[in-house]
């Protein structure tokens, strides 16, 4: 009984109050849709700064006389270093092989194998790897720069590579985060603040409701409903328009931008249920707590 | 059936109501009446629990008001009917709604509803505007809708505050009949008003309020208890026989 007179009162009020429903419904849809299109955005670009970030690494060239005992010796010595996570040997033979199939001629010409045997040093976390190197490369007497060990002919030195990768994937990552938080909450903000306007016109209501009695939620239930209803079909009606979007604009493109294919991106039913779930929440409680203020006569 | 002691209500400094004593009894036909700022609404706002008084104590229909919690506010006023100038009815309500929300908020089954509410709008002579919505109606014909949604749960007290304020002399005198007729089934019914020809057609007790104390409270004599709403009526439209220099 009481559940179905919250639902023909929310139904009621929705239909009589058509204007200032539509506008709520009209921004949960706005907003949404803006954030469905920027929570894939963000994911993809994020994903493509880690897929950046994990090549970070530094290579060690051992001497090309190097021994298999030298070898063990220094694979060892980088394992103790702290923040490395995986050390890999390339033999000279892998690497010919390797480089020769990239560029036959040149190695053809050249006759021998000139590449040393070389350690790929993977760090644990990609903003160490200047730590890493840093312990490769301790400093000598003399001022310059030496290895750990003596059979290491040289420790490959793309620090400012590095840097600027690691500053620029900083940068995508935290300006993401940030637009984020902005956009949430100019959403709830706005959401808000349209509830807010749709029960100021109702004020007079909720104060006659008041003086016959009615206990405030008995007031609130029919509005919270109201929220729920608007909510939800904000939502539906943005994901919609997102799900056309979708099967019309980016799967054709998908196959040739890898991006948009990327599989870090949100799967879209995760998404529809996210953007459902916050339409829906936010109405709920923008009504429920706008109201507050109203209650108090 | 209302019990004021020594209650005062200051408001930012202004005194709205000044050390007020006075009781009312179960049955009673009351009027309150004073100039704009005497502490009219005040004490009307006060027997609802609108306001908090700086001081004093008033019990309505059995509640020290002081006890009832915020919470309990919504179930205090249930006890209590008000009528206002305005009439405060629903915009995009039916009359048939309007009268049963009031129902609806106590929690009274639909089969509750659909008994009582025709009964109210007959006595109040609004059987064929059921399903017009308040903008419809003449402003005497709301008024009585108002009347008929703080009666509906039949309260034990009504309160009506410049009911008439805004309706002309020949439908006041229907509403004012309509009150008595309330008054007659028992409830104690509280009126404010300056409308004074009313008051001395009416010759009920009258309260009288000057910048918030009571200057005046007398069981304005020579009329009878049980006079039938017609007979009420009668007087009403005939003219003042008030002796001259009263």
């Amino acid at each position: 009984m009481r559940v179905g007179f919250f639902l023909r009162e929310a139904v009621r009020a929705t239909r009589r109050s058509a204007a200032p429903s539509f506008a709520a419904l009209a921004t949960v849809l706005v907003t949404l849709l803006v954030l469905g299109v920027f929570i894939p955005i963000v994911q993809a670009t994020n994903g493509a700064a880690d897929s950046v970030r994990s090549r970070v690494e530094v290579d060690v060239y051992m001497k090309t006389n190097a021994t298999a005992v030298q070898e063990a010796r220094v694979r060892q010595e980088i394992l103790n270093i702290p923040h490395v996570k995986t050390v890999q040997l390339v033999s000279k033979q892998t690497a010919y092989e390797q480089q020769s199939k990239l560029d036959p001629a040149a190695y053809r010409l050249l006759g021998t194998n000139p590449l040393p045997d070389t350690f790929h040093v993977i760090p644990d976390n990609p903003a160490n790897v200047l730590a890493v190197h840093n312990a490769l490369t301790p400093p000598t007497a003399g001022g310059g720069t030496g290895t750990i060990d003596p059979s290491i002919q040289s420790v490959s030195n793309r620090r400012n590579d590095t840097k600027k990768i690691l500053e620029v994937t900083n940068l995508v990552t935290i300006t993401a985060a940030a637009l984020t938080v902005l956009l949430t909450i100019a959403s709830i903000l706005l959401i808000a603040n349209t509830i807010r306007l749709s029960l100021y016109a109702r004020r007079r209501e909720v104060e006659v409701m008041k003086l016959v009695g009615a206990t405030d939620w008995f007031i609130r239930w029919p509005f919270v409903v109201e929220g729920i209803v608007v909510g939800a079909a904000g939502a539906g009606l943005a994901i919609a328009v997102l799900g056309i979007a979708k099967v019309a604009l980016l799967d054709p493109l998908a196959s040739n931008w890898t991006l948009i294919a990327s599989p870090r991106t949100i799967s879209f039913t995760a998404l529809v249920i996210v953007l459902m779930s916050a339409g829906v929440l936010v109405s709920a409680l923008g009504s429920g707590l706008s109201l507050r203020r109203f209650l108090r006569v | 059936m209302i019990d004021f002691r020594g209650v005062s209500k200051l408001y930012a400094g202004d005194v709205g109501l000044d050390q007020a004593t006075f009781s009312i009894e179960r049955g009673e036909f009351v009027f309150l009446v004073g100039s704009t700022g005497s502490g009219k609404s005040t004490v009307m706002r006060l027997l609802i629990k609108e306001l908090e008084p700086t001081a004093g104590v008033i019990r309505v229909a059995g509640h020290d008001l002081d006890q009832v919690s915020r919470k309990r506010v919504p179930y205090f006023r249930r006890n209590v009917g008000v009528v206002f100038q305005d009439f405060k009815l629903l915009p995009n309500r039916t009359v048939y709604d309007n009268v049963a929300y009031a129902l609806q908020v106590t929690g009274g089954s639909r089969k509750e509803i659909r008994a009582k509410v025709p009964d109210i709008l007959r006595l109040t002579g609004l059987s064929t505007k059921l399903h017009n919505f308040p903008h419809q109606l003449s402003g005497g014909e709301q008024q009585r809708v108002s009347v008929a949604r703080a009666f509906v749960n039949h309260p034990p007290l009504l309160l009506a505050d410049e009911p008439t304020g805004n309706l002309d002399p020949d439908t006041s005198i229907d509403i004012m009949r309509l009150l008595y007729r309330i008054n007659r089934t028992g409830t104690t019914v509280l009126v404010a008003t300056h409308d004074q020809a009313m008051v001395d057609k009416m010759r009920r007790r009258v309260l009288e309020l000057s910048r918030g104390r009571i200057v005046r409270d007398e069981a304005a004599g020579f009329y009878t208890r049980d006079e039938t709403t017609r007979d009420l009526a009668r007087r009403l439209r005939a003219p003042s026989t008030r002796p001259p220099g009263l």
